[in-house]
């Protein structure tokens, strides 16, 4: 039987808390911001972004899982939803 | 996960494969039997069975306009009307409607009440048939495939939602983890333990992967803006009904006027729509009856198109003028449409909806070898341990009695809520809650004897309990209907549902016993083997 050290287990705690939770408010500021750069009626801009959402949180969660380690992985996470954030705020301010 | 991306995204594929695979195939299960939600609820009212032997010998036009003057007299000042005429997959004429909803009426009551606001005619007379048992049929299946039960329909449909997500992470970390996807599929190593495991598993997989990629995906798409309101919310603020009415245009509602206005006749609309697209509309609604804002909205049958919005034509159901309806959509918004449409398959002729139901079995075995294959490796840690008398760990136990509970178990509670169906007093008092209630009783029950005592033993028990309860469902039927096998299936084809019902459960259930019996003689053969040197067997032995 191989034992898993606390280490070990804090990081697969960590990576799933940013892959689940993190990856989910990634996945929200991307597509919003998706909607708001396509150039379509909204009714569309919204039904595409909205579909593509599922496949970049996919997307999200195997990266944070094949990531080398779980602080790359939750700083990787964090800085893509506050730069990607940050512009949807400002778009928001604008319009 | 320090390894490299395959060993990383094994992992990934092991676990978030694992943590779901017991509600995923109650979700597998249910939603492959919603194929045939419409034959699975004929059969389940054998009172109109009678009714459908002989083909239809009334016009589509003729059957609304019967229908119509039926409801002119039972439900003149209803809300709306709803009107399924025959056609490929139902061989009578239902009606049902909603009436204004009354102060102070629960959602539940409203619903309750939605059930008794029906009738159906035989389309050969156009009398009205014997009024079928209280049964929700096939719809419970369906509903329980998204909704689950014993709760509000929204906590189920987040708790399928995220499983439905936990498999699509675990369908495409397992092709990335899979090097040699190709060569794997034709690769079966029977009778050798984990590599027949993990090569049933592959095959599974493999063999129906767009299926399975698809199915998951289109899934999550159902309830897409629920699941993810993000690009609403930028798009549309707190407007969301908007959004809905932009997405949705067929959804739009006139109110009525008021005033009264005798319905115009239905029946020229319909030939007007049959002229136009080549085939009778399959489904009219009228909205408002016998109001000056009446609508009358006649739909196309499904199977000419992906979209799950079959086109319409609209009337004015005062002055019968036809209306120009919702615009036509937009390539973006037909193709959520399409997508939507994919998982629900009301486009499949027959051979392509058997394919689709083959397709979710494979699923269902993919999720169940997946979940078997688990127990296997994880129980190689504890050879030593097992050899020397000693017990495998709470995990494997615990992964164990749910297989057996959620794999054995839940053909068990499916064919025990279709011998309630037969077997409770048809005149009883919540009739079809108590069938629902039967399918968690035998489920609880399994499940509750599998945690007792997860031992093989175990699983052969409930396998032969499933094989028997499934595959007697034919003789159940002869014992407690007139439409048996030897009548439904030399009768008319409006008894062909009846008869494939029969015939594909009595499949599942020698598949079932087959199981049972492989179990069985690979017990035998290894207490032979084992019969010289140990005196002793182990309560837990790899399954």
């Amino acid at each position: 039987m191989t034992t898993l050290t606390w280490r070990y287990r804090g990081g697969v705690a960590a990576r799933t808390l940013a892959a689940i939770g993190g990856g989910y408010v990634l996945t929200s500021i991307a597509s919003a911001l998706i909607a708001i750069a396509l150039p379509l009626p909204r009714a569309d801009a919204v039904s595409i972004a909205t579909l593509l959402s599922f496949v970049v949180y996919t997307g999200i969660i195997l990266w944070v899982f094949a990531t080398s380690s779980a602080l790359r992985a939750w700083i990787g996470v964090v800085a893509s939803s506050a730069v990607l954030g940050a512009v949807l705020w400002l778009t928001g301010r604008m319009a | 996960m320090k390894e490299g991306l395959r060993q990383s995204m094994a992992w990934v594929h092991t676990w978030s494969g694992l943590l779901v695979c017991w509600l995923l195939l109650l979700v597998f299960m249910g939603g492959t039997a919603a194929y045939y939600k419409h034959e699975i609820t004929f059969w389940m009212k054998p009172e109109l069975h009678k009714a459908a032997d002989a083909p239809s010998r009334v016009s589509p036009a003729e059957s609304a306009t019967l229908a119509v003057r039926e409801l002119q007299q039972r439900a003149p000042k209803a809300n709306a009307w709803f009107l399924d005429l025959p056609h490929e997959r139902n061989p009578l004429i239902y009606a049902s409607w909603t009436n204004p909803p009354k102060k102070g009426m629960t959602r539940e009551e409203r619903r309750a009440a939605f059930r008794t606001q029906n009738f159906t005619l035989d389309p050969m007379t156009g009398e009205k048939t014997a009024a079928p048992r209280d049964t929700r049929g096939g719809e419970f299946l369906y509903r329980l495939h998204f909704d689950l039960y014993y709760m509000s329909a929204i906590w189920g449909r987040w708790i399928v939602g995220i499983a439905s997500m936990f498999m699509l992470v675990a369908i495409v970390s397992g092709v990335i983890t899979h090097k040699r996807i190709f060569k794997d599929f034709f690769t079966f190593r029977p009778k050798k333990g984990q590599r027949s495991w993990l090569d049933a598993h592959n095959a599974t997989a493999v063999l129906a992967l767009p299926f399975h990629l698809m199915i998951t995906y289109t899934g999550i798409v159902t309830l897409m803006f629920m699941y993810m309101p993000a690009p609403t919310k930028a798009l549309y603020g707190s407007e969301q009904n908007t959004m809905f009415s932009e997405v949705f245009p067929n959804a739009e509602r006139v109110k009525p006027a008021r005033e009264f206005a005798p319905l115009a006749d239905v029946a020229p609309m319909l030939l007007q729509a049959e002229r136009a697209w080549g085939a009778a509309p399959s489904r009219v609604v009228v909205t408002n009856p016998n109001d000056a804002n009446a609508r009358i909205e006649l739909h196309r049958p499904a199977g000419q198109q992906l979209s799950n919005i079959e086109p319409t034509m609209t009337f004015d159901g005062a002055t019968g003028a036809q209306l120009s309806g919702p615009k036509p959509m937009s390539t973006s918004l037909d193709a959520r449409a399409a997508i939507y449409g994919l998982h629900v398959a009301h486009f499949a002729d027959p051979l392509l909806r058997a394919l689709f139901f083959v397709c979710g079995l494979a699923g269902t075995a993919m999720v169940a070898t997946g979940a078997l294959l688990w127990g296997v490796k994880e129980r190689q840690k504890y050879a030593k341990a097992i050899a020397n008398g000693g017990k495998v760990g709470f995990g494997v136990r615990l992964v164990d009695a749910l297989n057996i509970g959620a794999i054995a178990g839940l053909p068990i509670a499916f064919a025990a809520y279709f011998w309630a169906n037969r077997l409770l007093p048809v005149e009883m008092a919540g009739r079809s809650n108590a069938e629902a209630n039967w399918f968690f009783i035998a489920w609880g029950l399994a499940a509750l004897l599998a945690q007792i005592r997860p031992t093989r033993a175990m699983w052969r028990i409930q396998l032969t309990v499933g094989a028997a309860m499934l595959a007697g469902i034919p003789a159940l039927n002869a014992f407690t209907t007139d439409t048996h096998l030897g009548v439904t299936l030399f009768g008319g084809p409006g008894l062909r549902p009846v008869a494939a019902f029969d015939l594909v459960v009595l499949a599942l259930g020698l598949l079932l016993g087959w199981a049972a019996w492989w179990l069985g003689r690979k017990a035998r053969k290894q207490a032979a083997a084992k019969q010289p040197t140990s005196t002793h067997t182990t309560p837990l032995e790899a399954t």
